[in-house]
C-alpha cells in the first residue's frame, strides 16, 4: 500500500470531529510549528518538500511563498483557494468535507508561515454544506484555542473565514478569487502586479489551493525533507486524483507521485480498470482543460516508456503526445464515448465560464461552441475543423488569464488526436447523429 | 408618502447573520460580504428582485448596481421567481459519461419541463449547471444544499415523488 | 542643489530607441517617438480599450498586444506571451516588436476579426461611422471576409434618458463608459450585467443614466454603443465641420468642439486629443443645449487627422464653383503635399487637402495623363 499523507485517517468515524481528529495525532503539527519554529522555518519546510501547487498549475508552493512582500505595516493575506470547478476534479470537495480539520490544521500552519492574520477559505458557493462542515470546524478549533487571539499562548492571532463564492468556474483563477473576494465580479486582473504584491484589498496575498494547504501538517511533523523523499524527481509528495468516468471504481484516490498510469488506471487500490465488457479509448490525465490522449499514448510514452503519474511523464512529449498533470481530474472514456459531443460539451462549458472581459476568450469560446454544436449536430463542413484550430490558436496564450488556454487545449488536442472522428461527423451527418451513434473506425486500441 | 407595498427587510435572526458576516472583513471593507450576503437574502426571498438587491446595497452602503453587476455574474442567484425545489443538474461531461443525459431527459420528462421553467404547481425549477464537483459519484443533481449523487431514472422518480409530498 | 532626475529608462521599439520615465508603458513610449516625429504614427499600437485619462482602463481588448524580445537589459530574455502594450511598464533596455512582428500583426488580425463576429456591420446606419474606432481598426488591420458563419448575439433595447442612445450589439466591452462614470460621479448607475459573450452595458432596472456630465460616455466609446440622442441620424460625420470653441461655463471647463452643417450647430462634443481621447470632460448644458453659434466663442477649424474622413468634403463649394482652378490646384500640390504631417491646421491647407481627397480618382487620371 502507498503512504497516505492526506487519506490517512479519511476513514476513521467521526474523523470530521476536532476530538476524533486529534486523538488521530491532529492540531500536532500547529503546536510543533508555533512552539518551536519561526515563521522562517516553516517557510523552509514547505520549500524542502518540493510540494508544488495542486489546484492545476503545478509551481511549487515554498517558492511563492518566498516572493510575498512584506512591507512594514501592510497586512498579509492567505487565501485557500476551495473554489474547485474544473471537470473531472472533486479532490478538494471530498477531502474538506470529509477531514475539514486538515485543512484547518494546514491554514493555521500556514497563515503562521506568512505572517497572516486574517485567513480566507474561499469554497465554492455550489458546496454551501461542505461550508457549513468546515465552519462548524472552525468553531471547534477555536474553542480549543487553536485558532483566535495569542494561539497556545504564542502571541499569535489568527482569524479564518470562510467565504461562499456565487457560481463561477472563473474564481479558480487566483485574482478573479481575489476580485470575488472583495465583492465583485470574478473578473482576473492582469498581472503584473502578481497577488505575492497587490492582492486581497491590495495587500501582499498568497493564493493556495486546497490540497496544497493539507499538506503542510505532514511536512511539519516529518519535515519537507521527508516529503521529498516521495515521490519521483520534482514531483515529490502524494496527489488526490479525482478518477472519473468509465471505470469500475470512481473516487478520490492519494497516490505517490510516481505509479504507472497503467497501474492506477487498471489495479484494484485505484480505478479497477474499464468498466467490464469494454476497452480504454482516451483519457483526460488532469481536469477538462488538459490535452486529451488517445489510448495509444495513456500507458506509454511516444517513445515507448512507461507512462507515471507525475507532472513531468504526463507532459513527456510536449502537446503533440503529451498532456499535463494539471488538477488531477482523471476522466477515463471507454469506445461507447463520442469525442466530438464531449469535446463540444467540454467547449461549451468554457463558453459558459467566460468572464466575457477580454475579446479573444468572450468571442473565441462561444464562436468554438457554436461550431462544434453545429458538427456534433450534423451540420459541420469540413472546414470547420481547421477553423476551430485557428480559432484555439488565436485564444491561446492572447487572454488575461489560463481560462483561454484552458478553453482552447482541449479542442486543439481532441482534433490533433481524433481528426477522423470529426471528418466522420462531418461526412456522416446521419449515422452521426442516430442516437447513441459513435465512431468505431480506425482508433488505435490498447 | 406613498407606502412601498413589498417592503424588504431581513428577519431579526438573518440581520444578526449579516451584521456577523460583515463584522467578518476589515474595516470598509463591507462590500466584501456582497456575495455571502446574497446567499441569505436569497433563502430569505428564494430569488432577488430589484429591490432585495437595492436593500442589500444599503446594508452593505455601496451602489445599487454594484449589486447587479455582481447577482447576475454569478450563477447561482436567481434574478426571476423560482418554484419550491430549484433543481440544479449538471450538465458537463464526466456526469454525461455516466448517462447524465439520459437521466436528464427522463426528468425533464417527469417534470414536464424544460431547463429555466417552473412546473405548473410552483413546486419545481429545473436549472442546468456545470460541473458540481462531484463527478466521480455523477450523474448528480442539486437541491439547495443537498448532492443527490449517482442518479439513475429510478432514483430520480424517488427523490421527485418525496419532493412532491 | 539640483534636483534629482529621475532614471530613465532605454527602450528599442519597432528598431526605434527612446527614452522614458520609469513607470511609463510600452504604449506610452511608442506615443512618445510618434509625438516627436510624426511620420511614426503608424508604429503606435491601436488601442480599442486603453484610454489614458482613464487610470484603470486596459489590458481588455488585446488589440495592443505587443512581442517583448527582449524583458531588459538585466534580465534580456524575451516574454513567453504577447504583453498588452497598454499596461506593460518599461523596462530599461526593453526590445519591442510590433508592426515589425508578423505573430503581432497576425494576432492583432484575429482580435477585429473576434471584435467584429458579433458586432453587426450596420456602418450605413450608425451615426459613429466615420469616427469609429473598430471601423479604423478593421480597415488598418483586418480581413476583407469573415468566416463566421454562426447566429450574431444580440441584446434587448433598453432606455437610458433622453441624452443618450445605448445600441448594445455594437458593444465591445472596453469597458470605458463604467470607468468615465466611476470618474465623473460616486453614483454610478450603469455597470457590466451578466457574464461571457452574454455581458452588457446596462442600468439592470431601466433608468435614465442623470448626471450633469454622462454625456461624456458618448465621447469615450470606441463605437456607436453609446450616441448622442441630439444627434441621432442627423448627419453623417464627414458632412460636419468641426470647430473648435469655448464658452463661459459654470459647470465645466467649456472648452469644447462644436460640428456644424452649413450654419447650423448640429452637434457639441468634448474636444479630443491627437490619440482620441477626450482630456476634459464636459457638461451636459454644453453639450446638448447650446445648439446656437452664438452661444460659443469660435476659435477655428478642429485640427483632423489627415486620414481622416472627417477631413474630407471640407470646402465643395469651392470645388463646384471653381472646377477648373480646384483641378490645376491640385495637380500643382499633389507631388508637393508632405505625407508625413497627419495634421491639417490651417484652412488654407484644408481647403487643399479636401481637395484631394475629393478628387483622388481624378488626381489620378491627371497624373496618369501627365506621364
Amino acid at each position: 500500500m502507498a503512504r497516505k499523507i492526506l487519506t490517512e485517517h479519511i476513514n476513521v468515524p467521526g474523523i470530521e470531529t476536532f476530538d476524533v481528529y486529534r486523538k488521530q495525532g491532529g492540531y500536532t503539527a500547529v503546536e510543533k510549528a508555533i512552539k518551536t519554529m519561526t515563521p522562517e522555518e516553516v517557510v523552509e519546510e514547505a520549500k524542502k518538500s518540493g510540494v508544488r501547487g495542486r489546484g492545476g498549475a503545478g509551481f511549487p508552493m515554498g517558492m511563492k511563498w518566498g516572493f510575498l512582500a512584506k512591507p512594514e505595516g501592510v497586512p498579509r493575506y492567505l487565501v485557500c483557494n476551495a473554489d474547485e470547478s474544473e471537470p473531472g476534479t472533486f479532490k478538494d470537495h471530498h477531502l474538506m468535507k470529509s477531514i475539514p480539520h486538515l485543512l484547518i490544521e494546514g491554514m493555521i500552519i500556514s497563515s503562521f508561515a506568512l505572517g497572516a492574520n486574517k485567513s480566507f477559505i474561499y469554497v465554492r458557493g455550489e458546496l454551501m454544506y461542505v461550508i457549513r462542515i468546515l465552519e462548524k470546524a472552525i468553531a471547534e478549533a477555536k474553542a480549543q484555542g487553536f485558532l483566535g487571539k495569542n494561539i497556545l499562548g504564542s502571541g499569535y492571532d489568527l482569524e479564518l473565514v470562510v467565504q461562499p463564492g456565487g457560481g463561477a468556474y472563473i474564481c479558480g483563477e487566483e485574482t478573479a478569487l481575489l476580485e470575488s473576494l472583495e465583492g465583485k465580479r470574478g473578473n482576473p486582473r492582469n498581472k503584473p502586479p502578481f497577488p505575492a504584491v497587490k492582492g486581497l484589498y491590495q495587500s501582499p496575498t498568497v493564493v493556495n489551493n486546497v490540497e496544497s494547504i493539507s499538506n503542510m501538517p505532514w511536512i511539519i511533523n516529518n519535515g519537507g525533507d521527508a516529503y521529498a523523499q516521495i515521490g519521483i524527481g520534482r514531483s515529490t509528495g502524494t496527489k488526490l486524483i479525482s478518477a472519473s468516468g468509465h471505470i469500475q471504481k470512481p473516487g478520490v484516490y492519494e497516490i505517490e507521485l510516481g505509479v504507472s498510469v497503467e497501474e492506477f488506471l487498471n489495479s484494484d487500490e485505484y480505478c479497477g480498470g474499464i468498466r467490464k465488457g469494454h476497452h480504454l479509448k482516451a483519457l483526460v490525465a488532469g481536469g477538462s482543460s488538459v490535452p486529451i490522449l488517445p489510448a495509444n499514448l495513456i500507458t506509454k510514452t511516444a517513445a515507448g516508456e512507461d507512462r507515471l503519474m507525475t507532472y513531468e511523464s504526463l507532459s513527456d512529449g510536449g502537446f503533440a503526445t503529451g498532456t499535463m498533470l494539471g488538477s488531477g481530474g482523471f476522466i477515463v472514456f471507454d469506445e461507447t464515448a463520442c469525442i466530438v459531443r464531449n469535446t463540444w460539451n467540454f467547449s461549451r462549458f468554457y463558453h459558459h465560464e467566460s468572464c466575457g472581459q477580454c475579446s479573444p476568450c468572450r468571442e473565441g469560446t462561444g464562436w468554438m461552441e457554436k461550431v462544434l454544436h453545429r458538427i456534433e449536430h450534423g451540420h459541420g463542413s469540413m472546414h470547420d475543423i481547421d477553423l476551430l484550430v485557428d480559432i484555439s490558436k488565436k485564444i491561446e496564450g492572447n487572454t488575461i488569464c489560463p481560462l483561454g488556454d484552458a478553453a482552447a487545449w482541449p479542442v486543439a488536442s481532441a482534433i490533433r488526436h481524433f481528426r477522423d472522428e470529426f471528418v466522420w461527423h462531418i461526412t456522416n451527418p446521419q449515422e452521426a447523429t442516430a442516437p447513441g451513434a459513435v465512431y468505431m473506425g480506425d482508433m488505435a486500441l490498447v | 408618502m406613498t407606502e412601498s407595498p413589498n417592503l424588504v427587510a431581513f428577519t431579526p435572526e438573518r440581520l444578526e447573520t449579516v451584521k456577523e458576516i460583515i463584522a467578518r472583513y476589515p474595516e470598509g471593507r463591507q462590500k466584501s460580504a456582497l456575495l455571502p450576503v446574497l446567499h441569505v437574502a436569497q433563502e430569505q426571498w428564494g430569488w432577488l428582485s430589484s429591490e432585495v438587491m437595492d436593500y442589500v446595497a444599503g446594508i452593505l452602503k455601496i451602489e445599487p448596481v454594484e449589486v447587479y453587476e455582481v447577482a447576475t455574474f454569478y450563477t447561482m442567484y436567481h434574478l426571476d421567481p423560482v418554484g419550491k425545489h430549484v433543481i440544479e443538474y449538471c450538465r458537463t461531461g464526466p456526469c454525461c459519461l455516466m448517462g447524465g443525459e439520459d437521466v436528464y431527459g427522463h426528468l425533464k420528462k417527469k417534470l414536464g419541463i424544460e431547463a429555466g421553467e417552473t412546473t405548473a404547481d410552483g413546486k419545481f425549477t429545473l436549472k442546468e449547471v456545470e460541473c458540481l464537483a462531484a463527478c466521480g459519484w455523477g450523474p448528480v443533481f442539486q437541491i439547495r444544499e443537498q448532492f443527490y449523487m449517482n442518479l439513475t431514472n429510478e432514483k430520480v422518480d424517488q427523490i421527485i415523488e418525496d419532493l412532491s409530498k | 542643489m539640483e534636483e534629482v532626475k529621475p532614471q530613465l529608462l532605454k527602450i528599442t521599439f519597432d528598431g526605434i530607441e527612446v527614452e522614458v520615465e520609469p513607470g511609463t508603458t510600452i504604449m506610452q513610449a511608442a506615443r512618445k517617438i510618434a509625438e516627436a516625429d510624426e511620420s511614426q504614427g503608424h508604429l503606435v499600437p491601436p488601442a480599442m480599450c486603453y484610454y489614458k485619462p482613464l487610470p484603470v482602463s486596459g489590458g481588455k481588448c488585446r488589440a495592443c498586444l505587443v512581442k517583448v524580445s527582449a524583458g531588459s537589459a538585466k534580465d534580456p530574455r524575451p516574454m513567453p506571451k504577447l504583453v498588452p502594450s497598454c499596461i506593460t511598464q518599461v523596462q530599461d533596455g526593453m526590445v519591442v516588436e510590433n508592426t515589425t512582428n508578423q505573430a503581432v500583426l497576425d494576432t492583432r488580425k484575429s482580435i477585429v476579426e473576434f471584435l467584429l463576429i458579433n458586432h453587426p456591420l450596420d456602418c450605413p446606419i450608425c451615426d459613429q461611422a466615420g469616427e469609429c474606432h473598430l471601423q479604423d481598426f478593421a480597415f488598418e488591420h483586418g480581413s476583407v471576409k469573415t468566416r463566421y458563419e454562426e447566429e450574431r448575439r444580440t441584446f434587448d433595447k433598453i432606455d437610458i434618458g433622453p441624452y443618450v442612445q445605448l445600441h448594445m450589439t455594437r458593444c465591445i466591452l472596453c469597458y470605458r463608459c463604467v470607468y468615465t462614470a466611476d470618474q465623473i460621479t460616486d453614483k454610478r448607475v450603469h455597470g457590466v450585467m451578466n457574464r461571457g459573450d452574454a455581458s452588457e452595458i446596462s442600468t439592470y432596472i431601466e433608468k435614465a443614466i442623470d448626471n450633469d456630465f454622462s454625456g461624456n460616455v458618448i465621447d469615450v466609446c470606441p463605437v456607436g454603443a453609446l450616441t448622442d440622442k441630439t444627434f441621432r441620424f442627423k448627419n453623417r460625420v464627414w458632412f460636419s465641420k468641426p470647430e473648435d470653441a469655448h464658452r463661459d461655463c459654470d459647470k465645466c471647463c467649456g472648452k469644447t468642439t462644436v460640428w456644424y452643417r452649413g450654419d447650423e450647430v448640429i452637434r457639441v462634443t468634448a474636444r479630443k486629443n491627437t490619440w482620441g481621447e477626450v482630456t476634459d470632460f464636459i457638461c451636459n448644458t454644453c453639450r446638448f443645449e447650446k445648439k446656437q453659434t452664438s452661444d460659443w466663442v469660435l476659435e477655428g477649424p478642429t485640427k483632423v487627422k489627415r486620414s481622416s474622413v472627417i477631413s474630407a468634403n471640407k470646402y465643395r463649394k469651392d470645388l463646384v464653383a471653381k472646377p477648373d482652378f480646384a483641378l490645376k490646384l491640385a495637380a500643382s500640390q499633389f507631388k508637393q503635399i508632405d505625407d508625413s504631417r497627419p495634421y491639417v491646421t490651417d484652412e488654407e491647407t484644408i481647403r487643399h487637402q479636401s481637395i484631394e481627397n475629393n478628387d483622388k480618382a481624378n488626381h489620378r487620371s491627371l497624373a496618369a495623363n501627365n506621364n
